[in-house]
């Protein structure tokens, strides 16, 4: 078998089973450095699960992910976002009893143990830093706000916000546009072309027309398994893809 | 640290210095001494309340087991008291003179090995607080890194403090059964039993509670105490923003498990006991109890919930004993569905405003003085 280390993201045969149901059944696709991946599907199709997955949220029944030629199936979650890999949930989620502020530093890499933490200061760095990520996120006059009474839409900001100041090498977004009014919607397009410059990103994604937009490569998931991969174009002429998918 | 300073945090700083002078001046100045040695007493149940702050207010780890660290800290302390009332000279009338007298009664004839190192007053000290701590970091870490949570992990605290309290009562030889550790008379000779020492004891628990309060804030204004916020909110969130979950609760957990077993070993030098009934289940509530109706997040709040109750207890049980567990039950309750923010939150939502609207009105004339308010800070 081949190792692979020229991917960035390598996953082969990869399958897990809640109770005999293979919500993901020998999935296997790779990612290279720089390259924004979509991956599209019915509901049900495993989309979330393969993140899930990745991440460490979900434990693998078999099968390997590899990470810069580092096997992520054997590490603790904490340890995969250390190795460079980000993730952001379907829902908004954000520390609603803290600031702004406080949820960009909080997400910041550094003093991440216990008594790192204690004696984690608010240097010129930190401030600088979530200042400048404050302002790419469109909520620099929020960042003394509680984040529960920010808008959807600017939580969703918040929590992109929060994987960007970690500087991940792999970002891994569920849905960000989901949720949000057509202005937010635009903007957010705007802000994740600018992100995933310079990084691997992996997006779940129903708006055909931000994927179109976006990706470089796009695989269709149906039941747990790879229906179709390529570009877009590739992909949307599929008979197989227009028939379980974008046919209805 | 932010240069300026937030109101919130300067709140809590009046707060601290109002309740310094409650506890220190106020209380002293209108009490007797034997008032004064039960406020003491009340007082060293608050070092539990402000751990419980930390756990559960800031954390949301609610343990129904904090009698067991208190229990400990204070089984600490009087193990070496006990050891030193049992000279040889003072137990000549046992078939074993020299050790402590329940063990004569048990017909136990030498030390237990790990009654001996409570011979030296220094490893007493260390343990008081690293006992607690250990336990916890064990209960911790077998909970902690399974995750488990929420009120899986308070039934099994509430567990283990029944276990505890069981097996203190069985093992009567070496911990003095049901009666606990009693006649405990001196402090490296220093008569602990007179009013004098009362009184100085109780204003060495004083400045202990304050420096525990003083400890806790800081704890709650670093990066971690804000990790301790966004873990009760969104767990997930922080695991997958690179932390060790984990670690942190069972940090937390020890840190309010060591300062719950210094007021442990303060409650059994002003007292001049420790047993049993300091450590099971009813207890364990009633300083969840302590901490609720002075507001789980507020560390000053946790000090005026724990006098308040059990002032309320002493008065209310010595006139209907049997009626007091219903009355709490009833308090509980009362807090969880009318003020779930305890006295705390009442004063942050009602008496806070009044101060700023007569702050509005009377502009260029001096605020009002809060002395006789408890001020209690968020």
């Amino acid at each position: 078998m081949t190792t692979n280390n020229d991917f960035l993201l390598s996953v082969e045969g990869l399958t897990v089973s809640f109770d005999g149901f293979k919500a993901v059944d020998d999935l296997s696709f790779y990612v290279d450095p720089n390259e924004i991946h979509v991956i599209i599907g019915p509901n049900g199709a495993g989309k979330t699960t393969a993140l899930d997955l990745i991440c460490g949220k979900t434990r693998a029944t078999s099968g390997s992910i590899r990470f810069r030629g580092k096997e992520l199936t054997e590490m603790k979650e904490h340890q995969i976002v250390h190795a460079g890999v980000g993730r952001k949930f379907q829902n908004p989620s954000i520390y609603e009893d803290l600031t702004v502020f406080e949820n960009l530093e909080i997400s910041f890499p550094r003093g991440r143990s216990v008594f790192g933490a204690l004696a984690f200061k608010r240097d010129k760095e930190v401030r600088e830093r979530v200042a400048e990520i404050a302002e790419m996120i469109f909520l620099e006059d929020h960042l003394e706000e509680r984040a529960e009474y920010l808008s959807h839409g600017q939580k969703q900001w918040l929590e992109i916000g929060m994987l960007l100041i970690q500087n991940p090498e792999l970002l891994m977004l569920d849905e960000p546009v989901a949720g949000m009014s057509v202005s937010e919607r635009v903007k957010t397009a705007e802000l994740l072309n600018r992100i995933i410059q310079g990084r691997a990103v992996i997006v779940i994604e129903h708006d055909m027309k931000f994927v179109e937009d976006i990706a470089h490569k796009v695989t269709v998931l149906h039941q747990g398994k790879v229906l179709s991969e390529g570009s877009m174009t590739h992909v949307k002429s599929d008979p197989k893809v227009v028939e379980v998918y974008l046919g209805h | 640290m932010t240069p300026m300073l937030t109101s919130a945090r300067k709140t809590e700083l009046i707060g601290f210095v109002i309740v310094a002078a409650v506890i220190l001046l106020l209380l002293p100045a209108v009490t007797d001494a034997f008032r004064l040695n039960l406020v003491g007493k009340y007082l060293t149940y608050a070092f539990v309340a402000v751990g419980l702050v930390l756990c559960w207010g800031s954390a949301g780890i609610l343990s129904l087991g904090q009698g067991i660290f208190f229990g400990l800290g204070g089984y600490c302390m009087a193990m070496f008291l006990k050891l030193e009332a049992s000279t040889p000279e003072a137990t000549s009338i046992q078939s074993t003179p020299g050790i402590p007298d329940f063990m004569d009664w048990n017909q136990i004839t030498a030390l237990p090995w790990f009654w001996e190192p409570f011979h030296s007053f220094g490893f007493t000290l260390v343990a008081v607080v690293v006992v607690p701590a250990i336990l916890a970091f064990i209960i911790g870490f077998a909970m902690f890194t399974r995750r488990v949570g929420g009120v899986y992990f308070a039934i099994i605290t509430q567990a283990i403090a029944a276990i505890l309290t069981i097996l203190i009562i069985g093992q009567q030889g070496y911990t003095g059964g049901v009666n606990g550790i009693t006649d405990l008379r001196t402090l490296l000779g220093w008569d602990i039993r007179t009013d004098s020492a009362k009184t100085i004891l109780y204003f060495v628990n004083a400045f202990l509670l304050l420096a525990v309060i003083a400890l806790s804030m800081a704890v709650r204004s670093s990066k971690l105490g804000r990790i301790l916020v966004a873990l009760r909110d969104k767990e997930d969130r922080v695991r997958f923003s690179g932390y060790d979950v984990a670690a942190f609760k069972i940090f937390v957990f020890c840190f309010a498990a060591a300062i719950s077993g210094i007021g442990g070993a303060m409650f059994t030098l002003q007292v001049g006991f420790m047993s049993p009934s300091f450590v099971g289940i009813v207890p364990s509530i009633e300083m969840v109890i302590f901490c609720a109706v002075g507001g789980r997040h507020s560390l000053i709040g946790a000090v005026y919930g724990t006098l308040l109750v059990n002032w309320a207890k002493t008065s209310f049980s010595e006139s209907f004993p049997e009626l007091w567990l219903f009355a709490m039950g009833a308090l509980f309750i009362a807090v969880v569905m009318a003020f779930p923010n305890g006295l705390a939150g009442l004063y942050t939502s009602h008496v806070q405003p009044l101060f700023k609207r007569f702050g509005r009105k009377s502009a260029g004339r001096s605020a009002a003085s809060g002395t006789e308010t408890p001020a209690i800070a968020e």
